[in-house]
């Protein structure tokens, strides 16, 4: 284990981004989105705008990104304009990192910056209805493109921190991320088929839940099930475990708002 | 089927204070009086008499289009579809659904007439536990048709606490 | 105001027999659930849902707990003629939504 750390740690700072992956990772030709382990009528249920519930959530985004807010009274068109374009492809380039933070946000918390730099509003919080409805809105405008975090070499240690969690035995089963997701993909557990973890479709409708959710709850779901401490809502790991996920799906598409079991 | 499975804690939870009762001296019928009611297969057949009566119940004519394996109880997609003209002096009047083992028997009464042009209608329903489900159509004619559907309901392996 | 998807055609011909999909956002509390405090935490469902065709009942369900969240109702009806297709869900705490969609029938 200490040997694993040390490579991942020291990786980044010698090699590029191509070279962040490691032999031991699912091959780029194996990777499969978690929409591919479900059902058809899961499936299904994703596929149409009609039927999928995640699009109340879309709507009520396309009226939050009209309305003008805080101190500023503008809104988010009022600077970006149509989202279809402006928006285009921006969800899946998230984490991206942020200069003044020196650190990766999530579009969660880029959202909340425009609403505390721009509009002068208060930040939504996490989890919360309004959050969830305008990154559902923005990450649709993204759907089926191809997520692409920045080959930015500011993010390697950030994207390297994420693995080593992803990668670290933690919780009462010993467990770690890649004990389920890179060694057993494609078995079952209690029946369900154990998928990749890619965080194709965030914010997700999750049938469990019966309602959206970001891919912060879904982590935290993760670890209470490994019977491990969850990390809290905004912390570092989480943003870092975000970061790691998505540039280990590089590649997959975008299907946000994606439904899931 | 997270609903449930905390449904079934309240159960072993009021057992226990049922026991706890019954150790001071309370008596059984107090135990008895905390479990919460549960549909069983005889809950949905008194359910079913009492929504379409006694007439009996014919196999045929319905078809109720459910996965046999579902990825998670709290939302099942069905459909439920009557052979049926629709006309006005021949059409499908009520469609009904019922389960076995959810806290209550019945899931949803479907109000319908030559109007609808076709008896299709779909919904998407909640199944504590792997179970039978029924569909019921109640014709113009006065004559009840039925289908059933085995389901076989899966657990999410990593659900959360209330958070 | 509760979030509503509905998909209906915005145009038919008449006699034609339409696909009516509805969702609406609503927790559908089935009751039975415990809360974190340890208490059952309250029923709230939606239990009516009734669709009228310029002012004529074509489609009502009374629902039960077991509906999943965010109710998914599809139906048919026949166009019969231009006008308003109406949708009014109604349930506990005094929950009560009204939506239109305009049809045109030639």
């Amino acid at each position: 284990m200490t040997a694993a750390f040390l490579r991942v740690a020291i990786l980044p700072l010698v090699a590029g981004f191509a070279s962040l992956a490691l032999a031991a990772d699912i091959p780029t030709a194996e990777r499969r989105s978690g929409s591919e382990f479900m059902g058809p009528e899961t499936r299904a249920m994703q596929d149409d705008d009609t039927t999928n519930p995640g699009m109340l959530w879309v709507l009520d985004g396309e009226a939050a990104w009209r309305r003008r807010e805080g101190a500023a009274d503008k809104s988010c068109a009022d600077c970006h304009g149509y989202a279809q374009t402006s928006m285009n492809g921006v969800a899946a380039r998230y984490p991206a990192f942020d200069a003044a933070k020196g650190r990766p946000v999530d579009l969660e918390e880029r959202i909340n910056m425009c609403r505390s730099e721009q509009q002068k509003a208060t930040p939504l919080p996490f989890e919360s209805q309004a959050l969830l409805a305008l990154t559902a809105y923005v990450g649709r405008q993204s759907r089926g493109q191809a997520i692409a975090v920045a080959d930015d070499a500011r993010t390697y240690p950030f994207i390297a921190a994420g693995r080593e969690i992803f990668e670290r035995r933690q919780g009462q089963l010993d467990l770690s991320c890649a004990s389920c997701h890179d060694d057993n993909w494609g078995k079952k557990l209690a029946g369900a088929p154990v998928p990749q973890a890619h965080p194709t479709g965030y914010p997700t409708y999750r049938l469990e839940w019966q309602t959206l959710g970001s891919l912060q709850r879904r982590l935290r779901n993760c670890m209470i099930g490994m019977r491990a401490e969850p990390y809290a809502y905004g912390t570092a790991e989480n943003v870092d475990l975000e970061l790691y996920l998505m540039w280990r799906a590089r590649g997959l598409a975008i299907e946000t708002p994606a439904v899931r079991p | 089927m997270i609903d449930y499975d905390r449904a079934m804690q309240a159960t072993r939870r009021s057992i226990l204070i049922g026991s706890a009762r019954l150790a001071v001296g309370a008596g059984l019928v107090s135990l008895v009086g905390t479990i919460p009611a549960r549909a069983t297969p005889q809950t949905m057949r008194d359910a079913i008499r009492e929504a379409v009566g006694d007439a009996p119940l014919r196999t045929g004519r319905v078809t109720l289009d459910i996965p046999s394996l579902v990825e998670n109880g709290n939302t099942v997609p069905l459909t439920v579809a009557v052979d049926s003209p629709m006309t006005e002096s021949d059409h499908v009047k009520t469609i009904h659904i019922f389960n076995e083992k959810n806290p209550q028997p019945h899931v949803i009464t479907i109000a319908l007439g030559p109007r609808a042009g076709k008896a299709r209608v779909a919904t998407r329903i909640k199944l504590a536990d792997t179970q039978q489900v029924v569909a019921i159509a109640a014709m113009s004619d006065g004559s009840l048709w039925t289908a059933s559907a085995d389901v076989i309901v899966t657990i999410a392996a990593c659900i959360e606490d209330v958070n | 105001m509760a979030r509503t998807l509905l998909n209906v055609p915005a145009k038919a011909a008449r006699g034609e027999i339409i696909e009516i999909k509805t969702l609406i956002a609503h927790p559908m509390e089935s009751g039975y659930r415990v809360g974190l405090n340890g208490a059952m935490i309250p029923r709230d469902i939606i239990d009516l849902f009734v669709c009228t065709y310029n002012g004529a009942e074509v489609f009502r369900a009374t629902l039960s707990p077991a509906i999943a969240a965010n109710p998914f109702i599809t139906f048919s009806t026949v166009a019969t003629e231009s006008g308003t297709i109406e949708f009014r869900w109604t349930g506990d705490n005094g929950f009560s939504q009204t939506e239109s969609v305009l049809i045109a029938v030639e």
